[in-house]
């Protein structure tokens, strides 16, 4: 079967007095099957937000998707659609939802207002359908007394309870797509255990597929189908979930695991990756993680290309020639 | 980690700590206060790093405030190297901060950003004076370089720095006057995992090349684990069970506590733990529920009416000690009947 989604070659300009012009998501390639997790993991400032805003082509100006990019939808070209084709397919075959609630949401209107909305600019559907697909949703998204917080605010509601009203909001088109940008990264960790759980039943029962992004090694475990690890606006590793934890190949993501504090295993061990991500304008040529790699191969002054270490499993670095 | 050898009494010894903050203004009187610390009893020896840990609003950077009175606690006792911090008078209290420090998790808003990074770091060198203008200078770059950040970064203003490097300079600053007792609030939860992990090994280092202690503020018990020899676990103002490290989390007592290690993300597909997903929302700390802060979301099988009326008291229970009434009865694997399995 062909893949629900397919991006190709995505690249994001922004312009650049010193360079230019700089490309902070700079030839991301993947694609998402129907009913899969992709998780897109990184730290910040790597591109992941860029990269999701740019399949619903919601780069912020001045910045443009530059020509060559390609995000097929189910056949469709996205990048090729005019405005009207365009609205069809944000919030009604691909949703989204957002690290912090509340600026996502409307403060002036009520969560059921907000729904509805939604309902109403995919669906032709009397106001009382509307109105009581909204209720349908809140139930389902686990809000206690749904009925009586179709009315409420986003102010009156805790930071989870705005979370399930966002993803609400997202599930009212019918989305085939669901992409979670930090889900879950501005709540407490057992409200996030709540959120995480929600998505994946949502998922399953909806059929949708999800691409979550997140900087977290421990929320793609126990959720993703598979892994793509991103470092200064490329994709550097991808596998399936159980592949990429088996075998970390790519240096950058053996740092991050190095890194990760655990609860179990010996204490005192964390290996950072020394300095920081360097800004887009500051980024090396050849590999863009020779400024910070612990190894550096001979190779590192060109660009490596993405290489296969397995089956369903490559990444861009050099190593990976070695290997073989 | 091997818990420090304490000689004598604890440096600092916390007991009944209360905080509450009036809310509203001449027409409110009647809202209740937010109990945001709500009788705590702490105590932190010589080298060691005792680690409060909750979720957000459960008083825990209230709590470190109060101890160095950077805000006035409602009542109890603050007693460090044998003095009542409570008691003491302004000039007192000021000689005594070059004692008890505190870091930040947002370096960036504490950090004057019209000072340059030079500058911030002698503050304190020159209030308290420590040294002289040369003798300032010399302090001030073998504490940059004890951070890890370039000594020549002192002439450069912070918002040339990124996160992590904040954070260091925010470690630098409270160093510079020499404390042996530095609360940490949230000091690596708003850096990346990498930068994270340097900032641990850098307080870890700097705990063991120094003595220091600290009173380590965070929300993830990951994170805790690094650093910590002993922690507390606090829920709505209270604390609910406080033990060593691996104990605590090897076998803890108190349902809240093992919901908050479920919740933890396991970086391993192949060893995800049980899930307990807990109910509800955290209650509003001006009006928490009677009884068990904890009863309105508890899954204890045998919580029952005493748990809505009759507070628990922090007691030994197994290796820990456990705030709840039923902790002879909560080894993990009894109190699993609503967890939501793995599939
Ligand atoms: N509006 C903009 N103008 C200029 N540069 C931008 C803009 N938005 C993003 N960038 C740059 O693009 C890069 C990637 O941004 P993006 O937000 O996608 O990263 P991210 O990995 O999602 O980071 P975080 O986890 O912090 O949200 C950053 O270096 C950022 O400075
Ligand atoms: S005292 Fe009762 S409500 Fe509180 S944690 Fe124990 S069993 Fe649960
Ligand atoms: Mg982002």
């Amino acid at each position: 079967m062909s893949p629900l989604l397919e991006v190709r070659d995505l690249r994001v300009t922004f312009p650049d007095r010193a360079t230019g012009g700089v490309h902070p998501v700079d030839g991301v390639s993947f694609e998402l099957a129907r009913g899969e997790t992709l998780a897109l993991v990184g730290e910040s400032g790597c591109g992941k937000s860029l990269s999701a805003l740019a399949l619903l082509r919601l780069v912020p100006p001045p910045g443009r998707i530059a020509s060559g990019s390609a995000v097929v939808l189910d056949g469709t070209d996205v990048l090729a659609l005019d405005d009207k084709s365009l609205r069809k397919v944000r919030g009604r075959r691909i949703a989204m939802i957002f690290q912090d609630p509340m600026t996502s949401l409307n403060p002036v209107f009520t969560v059921g207002d907000q729904i509805t909305e939604v309902v109403h600019a995919h669906f032709k559907v009397p106001k009382q359908e509307a109105r009581d697909r909204a209720l349908k949703l809140l139930n389902e998204v686990g809000i206690p007394d749904a009925a009586s917080r179709l009315d409420a605010y986003p102010h009156q509601l805790s930071g989870g309870m705005r979370q399930r009203v966002m993803i609400a909001i997202a599930l009212a088109g019918e989305p085939e797509l669901l992409i979670a940008d930090e889900p879950t990264t501005a709540l407490d960790v057992t409200v996030q255990a709540q959120i995480l759980e929600l998505l994946d039943q949502l998922r399953a029962t909806h059929g949708m597929s999800m691409l979550l992004i997140t900087h977290d090694l421990g929320i793609v475990a126990g959720r993703a189908d598979r892994v793509a690890v991103m470092y200064a606006g490329q994709i550097v590793e991808q596998a399936s979930t159980a592949a990429l934890f088996a075998k970390p190949s790519h240096p950058y993501t053996q740092g991050l695991f190095a890194s990760v504090p655990r609860l179990t295993g010996p204490v005192g061990h964390l290996m950072p990756i020394p300095g920081t991500v360097p800004p887009p304008s500051a980024w090396p040529s050849g590999c863009r993680f020779r400024t910070r790699c612990p190894i550096v191969h001979a190779r590192s002054a060109e660009m490596p290309p993405m290489l296969q270490v397995g089956p369903e499993h490559s990444m861009r670095c050099w190593l990976a020639e070695d290997q073989q | 980690m091997t818990a420090p050898a304490a000689n004598g009494g604890p440096l600092l010894d916390v007991r009944d700590l209360v905080k509450h903050y009036r809310s509203g203004g001449l027409f409110q009187r009647s809202t209740p206060p937010v109990r945001a610390v709500d009788g705590i009893s702490l105590d932190v020896a010589q080298g060691e790093t005792l680690a409060l840990v909750g979720e957000s609003g459960c008083g825990k950077s209230s709590a470190g405030r109060s101890i160095l009175r950077l805000q006035e606690p409602t009542s109890g006792s603050v007693m460090f190297e044998g003095r009542d911090v409570l008691a003491l008078g302004r000039e007192e209290l000021r000689a005594l901060r070059r004692k008890m420090q505190i870091i930040f998790q947002d370096p960036y808003s504490s950090l004057n950003p019209r000072l340059t990074v030079g500058d911030a770091v002698a503050e304190g060198i020159q209030i308290h004076k420590l040294a002289d203008r040369a003798g300032t200078a010399r302090r001030v770059a073998a504490l940059l370089e004890e951070v890890g950040l370039d000594a020549s970064y002192a002439g450069r203003y912070p918002h040339e720095f990124s996160g992590g490097q904040r954070q260091r300079i925010g470690i630098a600053r409270a160093l510079a006057v020499e404390p042996s007792f530095i609360v940490c609030d949230e000091p690596v939860s708003a850096l990346d995992v990498s930068v994270q992990a340097q900032v641990l090994n850098l307080l870890r280092e700097l705990q063991q090349r120094r003595g220091l202690s600290y009173l380590f503020i965070a929300h993830d018990l990951a994170v805790v684990r690094q650093l910590a020899h002993r922690i507390a676990v606090m829920y709505l103002g209270r604390i609910v069970e406080t033990g060593a490290t691996e104990e605590l989390l090897a076998n803890p007592r108190h349902p809240y506590t093992q919901a908050l290690l479920s919740a933890v993300p396991e970086p391993d597909p192949t060893r995800q733990r049980e899930r307990i997903v807990l109910s509800g929302d955290l209650p509003s700390p001006s009006a928490p529920p009677p009884g068990c802060h904890f009863h309105t979301r508890c899954f204890h099988q045998l919580r029952d009416g005493r748990c809505s009326t009759e507070t628990p008291l922090l007691r030994p229970v197994g290796a820990t000690r456990a705030a709840c009434h039923y902790a002879e009865h909560s080894s993990v694997a009894q109190v699993t009947a609503p967890a939501i399995p793995n599939q």
